[in-house]
């Protein structure tokens, strides 16, 4: 075990650093540096100001300063707004973070609750409905959902109201983020839910006279649920990626439409940032859903 | 008992076996049916697509497939608009005609229809914002998921299977070390990377003198090198362990103790057991590729124009949407036709072409 997580923790700094490397290099690729304004300014002053900002050195010594600026939580200034960086995705992460742990929450209860009914109706019509709409949200691209959802409830029903930020409207953004990584969770559910089911020892729960509600939640749904922590990393990354567009539909200012306007904007140093960061969180959710299923099941050999 | 002549008598030889005749008999005729064979032996392949036959979303999803491929190669040949064209009345640019609804005409294209008594081809979609027929560009954005989609895939499969076969076979450190290189791209960040390589290309490249690929832009060719370069580990991981059970079957060792050489044992015994493995994974690939380019068009970093693709569409609809939700529910519609389609022909794969599942 303590040999699994030292392995898994060095796999995930490779990651992260490789990120880093790729992140910079790439941006460093572009024409161009950070003063070329629409005013070309003097060659003395451009030196003065490379000097400054550390721009005269070796790329190589320049990605070393980035690193260590990043790791003391430094992300420099953006290009277009001169804001600094750590603080905009500070303040926009704390709307992100919220409707992303709304969704991630409603796709898990939904999620779950859905696959355990629908494995235990096997072959009827609860079964057969839940699957025809997993099948459909698979199907449908989250800024698709997003579209519909607010051309449905905002624009023809007009039962929702459109998002403001004085009185935000939770509703539509958390169902289109979430629909989709839920269908998924409704799968994975359903598959080792009728696994589990099959086993011996639900025979013998039940043979033994325990009540069915107690074999269905004690005996079958906890273990059911192991599967469902390995895709607690793909699903942060599902609703983080989800919520650049999601966020854009509804015009939420979250870190998603942020990133979004920089790519518009050509905004390198915060398209630097916002990366770096999305990729971090990624990367750890990654590490703990790994970590947390070997620690549940340690039947379970990962290697 | 009568000596039974028909048989000759053993030779007396020391190591013989020395069967005695006397105590065999004849088959009968019956008995001798019993060697017949019933049904001609199936291959694989024919047996999955006969399953594959039976299931109806199956058999559905093709047709809407078919109907679809159809419709996006026969179309631009009957549809007498161009993707990137604004409509013209008489040679005339009809700038009235922005926006119109599915099945309407605009003022001039009515005017010139009564002045002549002719029937124009109707806009089935109606038109877009920059009076370009909106069916056609609906055309053509499928054609450019799916063409997407497709050679996507493809990359996916000819690399992935490659490495994964290499690393199987191989073994030992060769195969510790490939696998290390997959764990750290697996846990990449694709999407992030991505968005981040088509900024950059957006810049510092230029593939517009690429033949096919360059009328869709650099963004696209950064999806397929990113597609390339990340994309194919799931494939990879797969094969791989695929590869790693099959070496361990008795028929590879049986194979091995004849004398059989490695590539014989590859070409005969492992590759056609992963084969359904492969074919599945091919065919779920395709929907997400799909999935990612029209992301990656909708957050502006698609298809160059003119060209639409289907993410493109919705994404522009978007402004819209208030007075022609139609522009938006048409692409919309479209996409999840077509995953859905590959969706569900990719599961029915599975149940079909897997032998783990056959019941």
């Amino acid at each position: 075990m303590g040999k699994y997580i030292v392995k898994r923790v060095i796999l995930a700094v490779i990651t992260m650093f490789l990120v880093c490397f790729i992140t910079f290099f790439a941006m460093n690729a572009v024409p161009g540096g950070p003063f070329n304004g629409e005013k070309a300014k003097s060659e003395a002053v451009m030196k003065v100001l490379n000097e400054r900002y550390g721009l005269d050195q070796p790329v190589g010594v320049q990605f070393v300063n980035y690193m260590k600026d990043i790791l003391h939580g430094d992300f420099g200034v953006s290009l277009k707004t001169g804001r600094d960086i750590a603080e905009t995705i500070r303040t926009r992460f704390a709307v992100s973070a919220k409707l992303g742990l709304m969704a991630i929450v409603v796709a898990l209860i939904f999620g779950v609750v859905l696959g355990a009914v629908a494995a235990l109706n096997r072959n009827k019509w609860p079964d057969h409905i839940i699957i025809f709409f997993v099948t459909l949200f698979t199907a449908m691209p989250s800024f698709v959902m997003a579209s519909f959802l607010l051309l449905i409830f905002c624009i023809q029903l007009k039962v929702i109201p459109v998002w403001n930020t004085a009185d935000p409207n939770y509703i539509l953004p958390v169902i289109a983020l979430s629909l989709s990584p839920m269908a998924y969770i409704t799968r994975l559910t359903k598959t080792s839910m009728l696994d589990v089911l099959g086993q011996d020892y639900i025979r013998t729960a039940r043979a033994k006279g325990v009540s069915p509600m107690k074999v269905i939640f004690i005996h079958a749904l906890r273990n059911a649920l192991i599967p469902v922590i390995t895709y607690v990393g793909p699903l942060t990354a599902s609703i983080l990626t989800g919520s650049l567009v999601v966020e854009n539909i509804f015009t939420i200012g979250g870190l998603g439409s942020q990133f979004v306007d920089s790519i518009t904007n050509r905004d390198y140093t915060m398209i630097m940032g916002v990366t770096i960061f999305l990729a971090a969180i990624m990367v750890l959710m990654n590490l703990v859903s790994d970590l947390l299923y070997k620690l549940v099941d340690p039947r379970i050999q990962l290697d | 008992m009568e000596a039974n002549y028909d048989i000759p008598a053993p030779k007396k030889r020391k190591l013989s076996l020395q069967i005695d005749p006397k105590l065999f008999e004849k088959a009968t005729d019956e008995e001798k049916k019993q060697q017949d064979v019933m049904a001609e032996s199936t291959t694989f392949f024919r047996d999955g697509c006969r399953r594959l036959m039976k299931n109806p979303l199956a058999v559905m999803s093709m047709i809407i497939l078919l109907l679809v491929i159809v419709v996006m190669i026969f179309a631009p040949l009957i549809v007498p608009y161009s993707y990137d064209g604004i409509i013209t009345v008489e040679g005339v640019r009809d700038k009235g005609a922005a926006n119109l609804a599915p099945f309407t005409f605009s003022a001039k294209e009515q005017a010139y229809m009564d002045k002549y008594n002719v029937k124009i081809f109707p806009h089935i979609f109606g038109t877009d914002e920059l009076c370009r027929d909106y069916f056609i560009r609906v055309v053509y954005g499928s054609r450019v998921s799916f063409l997407v989609g497709i050679f996507a895939s493809i990359m996916v499969l000819i690399i992935g299977t490659i490495y994964g076969a290499i690393s199987g076979y191989m073994g030992g450190r060769v195969d510790l070390i490939m696998m290390r290189i997959v764990d750290i791209i697996y846990s990449l960040p694709d999407i992030l990377i991505m968005i981040l390589l088509s900024v950059v290309f957006k810049e510092t490249a230029d593939f517009s003198s690429l033949p096919v690929i360059g009328k869709l832009g650099t963004n696209m060719v950064s999806m397929f090198i990113v597609f390339g370069l990340l994309y194919w580990v799931g494939m990879a991981r797969l094969v791989r362990g695929e590869i790693l059970t099959i070496k361990q079957n008795e028929y590879v060792l049986a194979a091995k103790s004849m004398g059989a050489s490695s590539a014989r044992i590859i070409r005969r015994h492992i590759l056609p057991n992963c084969l359904s493995v492969i074919i599945i994974m091919t065919a779920q690939e395709i929907p997400s590729a799909i999935f990612t380019e029209s992301y990656m068009s909708f957050i502006g970093l698609g298809v160059a124009l003119p060209m639409p693709s289907l993410g493109s569409l919705a994404n522009a609809a978007r402004s819209g949407m208030q007075s022609y939700p139609w522009k938006l529910v048409f692409p919309a519609v479209a996409i999840i036709l077509i995953v859905l389609a590959f969706n569900l022909i990719g599961d029915a794969m599975r149940d079909a072409f897997d032998p783990k599942l056959k019941q």
